[in-house]
């Protein structure tokens, strides 16, 4: 970018230049700084202030606090709810980044037919994605509902009698992670979807002519074809998942067996308790893992992870 | 860096028409008589059964709000409504402030959405079209933003609010999240295909970058801009975490906040059931409409690179 130095003996034609150089700046701060603001407002000048807040001991709404040092983290990565609330991050990652992935990419399949009618159920597949996770939650919640919820008549049917999804820690876990993959997958099998259809026929036709199946196509073909995609959605749906919160809140208040860090850290600040210091060491650990993730993603895209 | 990492992989996004490849070798159409069953198994069943999966659970939602307690309050299977009642829409509304929340939810919407559009309309072209020296330090600055989930900045941000008295009001609601980094850069994205050669032929007519934005690059733009602007207002509607935690009054609740007042009200079990998907239904069904409407943006929009929707 030209900078605004025209020394004394500078032809005309520059100085004007300099001159709408200086209404050019003029206009770019008009028009981008109130953005930039907001965003250094309420983006980033909270990362730093979490980790102040991390190390006081601090009760929210308290005028006074405690300088701790790194007594909060001390705490969480020792005492039992802390690990506890790791492990049920990490289940949760796993089973729902797992589940949506594995069951998006069979929907896709599904939805590649090249037959009539395949529009609508797309439609239909990405439709929970754009849903309200409270509605979504609740709907859900009525479904397992032991006594008068619909599945637990079908297990009734079956002579089976319907686990305390509410009540019991381990249920509570598997029926948030069903929700969250129902609401998830569809986006899932709709990149999916983009990615079979780019696939190079030429390649999948000639296979065909040499004999190869259907499922030999896909494995040895669209699959390592396909890991450029897979890899975009392993990244995207791992950060989503670090950020569920909505069907946690929504399903099980109280967060007993559900509350994976993001839950935790809202648990600790705004559910009774009021810890903001601990709160925000939460925020911290959860930012430093995300941080993690995206510069794997940024340095494997570098690499373009082809052909497996 | 010059593209998100996330967006370097553009050509995994689907292409959103409808333009299936051509068959590799059926002989026949997928319903001639030989491929008929094939056609049936492999290609409907899932489908139906994808689709189902999906339907079911929300037609519940609708049809459970139309049933009366006792349909609602019994272990056997009724699946139709004997005599559909607003009853739960009724109870609902004299339950919580329900067209209270539902006149947040939109004002809320509306006003956050035009102003985060109008944001980011101004910062992309602002990054396109307008020299400044430092530019690329600040795209860079937006870009990573993206990455950072507004998760982890509720308590800082909410002891700000509420520092400044932004507890139970709209501006304490909209303000924080104002700052629009997804759709400045899907905007900057499209603007930079903008050849130009137009915009210089306006400057020569006397247009200043105010008139250019809202008369040249601003009608040119619109399918982005539609996608921008029903990607963020969905999002809007159904934010929870922020419009929670700075909402203590039901007079300035939005819906999803409400529901959870509602739920806390009308309990988890029993003939509350009836009442909550009466609410439920009110919060799902204006985004189900919209998408049905628009799909074609909104799934463009939210499968674009962004990361965190």
């Amino acid at each position: 970018m030209s900078s605004t130095t025209t020394g004394q003996g500078a032809p005309p034609r520059r100085r004007r230049l300099s001159g709408r150089g200086r209404r050019d700046a003029i206009w770019f701060l008009a028009l981008a700084l109130p953005n930039i603001v907001l965003i250094a407002l309420f983006t980033y000048r909270p990362l730093l202030t979490n980790v102040y807040y991390s190390t006081l001991d601090w009760t929210l709404g308290s005028a006074s606090a405690t300088f701790i040092g790194l007594g909060n983290y001390v705490e969480f990565f020792t005492s039992t709810a802390g690990h506890e609330s790791i492990r049920i991050t990490v289940v949760f990652t796993l089973v729902t980044v797992g589940g949506s992935m594995v069951l998006g990419l069979l929907l896709a399949l599904a939805l590649n037919a090249r037959i009539p009618g395949t529009a609508i159920a797309r439609s239909a597949a990405f439709a929970p994605y754009v849903l309200s996770g409270v509605g979504v939650g609740l709907v859900w919640l009525f479904i397992f509902d032991p006594d008068f919820g619909v599945l637990a008549w079908f297990l009734r049917q079956l002579g089976l009698s319907s686990p305390e999804w509410m009540n019991d820690p381990t249920m509570a876990l598997v029926m948030v992670m069903v929700v969250y993959i129902w609401k998830n997958l569809g986006y899932c099998a709709i990149v999916y979807l983009g990615g079979l259809q780019s696939l190079p026929q030429d390649v999948l036709q000639a296979a065909a002519l040499d004999g190869a199946g259907p499922l030999r196509r896909f494995w040895s073909i669209s699959l390592p074809l396909l890991s450029p995609t897979t890899f975009f959605l392993l990244i995207t749906t791992m950060l989503s998942s670090l950020q569920a919160f909505d069907i946690l809140r929504i399903m099980t208040p109280t967060g007993r067996g559900t509350n994976a860090l993001i839950f935790e850290s809202y648990l600790q600040a705004f559910g009774g308790y009021s810890r903001a210091g601990y709160s925000a060491a939460i925020s911290v650990v959860l930012f430093l893992m995300l941080i993690v993730i995206t510069v794997v993603q940024v340095r494997f895209v570098e690499k373009k992870v082809h052909y497996a | 860096m010059s593209a998100p990492a996330a967006t370097s992989l553009g050509p995994v996004t689907p292409p959103v028409g409808e333009t299936p490849p051509p068959p590799i070798r059926r002989r026949g159409g997928p319903f001639s008589r030989e491929n008929l069953a094939a056609t049936i198994l492999t290609g409907y069943v899932p489908l139906i059964i994808a689709t189902a999966v999906v339907v079911l659970p929300l037609l519940w939602m609708m049809i459970s709000s139309f049933k009366s307690p006792s349909e609602i309050l019994t272990t056997d299977l009724v699946v139709l409504p004997s005599d559909p009642t607003l009853h739960n829409y009724r109870v609902a509304m004299t339950s919580v402030p329900i067209p209270r929340f539902f006149l947040n939810s939109v004002i809320v919407t509306v006003i956050g959405a035009t102003l985060k559009v109008t944001l980011a309309i101004m910062t992309a072209y602002a990054l396109v079209f307008v020299r400044f020296p430092a530019k690329r330090i600040i795209f860079v600055g937006i870009l990573v933003a993206l990455m950072v989930p507004p998760q982890v900045a509720i308590l800082p941000n909410y002891v700000l609010i509420a520092g400044w008295g932004g507890v139970n009001t709209y501006w304490g609601i909209i303000l924080p999240g104002l700052g629009t980094a997804f759709g400045t850069f899907l905007l900057r994205q499209h603007f930079l295909t903008i050849p130009p050669s137009i915009l210089e032929a306006a400057s020569l007519d006397g247009a200043g970058h105010w008139g250019s934005i809202w008369r040249i690059v601003v009608p040119i733009s619109l399918p982005s801009i539609a996608t921008v602007a029903l990607v963020t207002v969905v999002s809007e509607w159904n934010d929870y975490i922020w419009p929670l935690i700075i909402t203590t009054d039901s007079s300035m609740m939005t819906l999803p906040v409400g529901l959870t007042a509602l739920q806390n009200s009308e309990g988890n079990t029993g003939s509350g059931w009836g009442i909550l998907m009466a609410g439920t239904v009110v919060v799902i069904i204006p985004v189900l409409l919209v998408f049905a409407a628009l799909q074609r943006y909104i799934v463009s929009g939210l499968t674009q690179g962004s990361v965190t929707g």
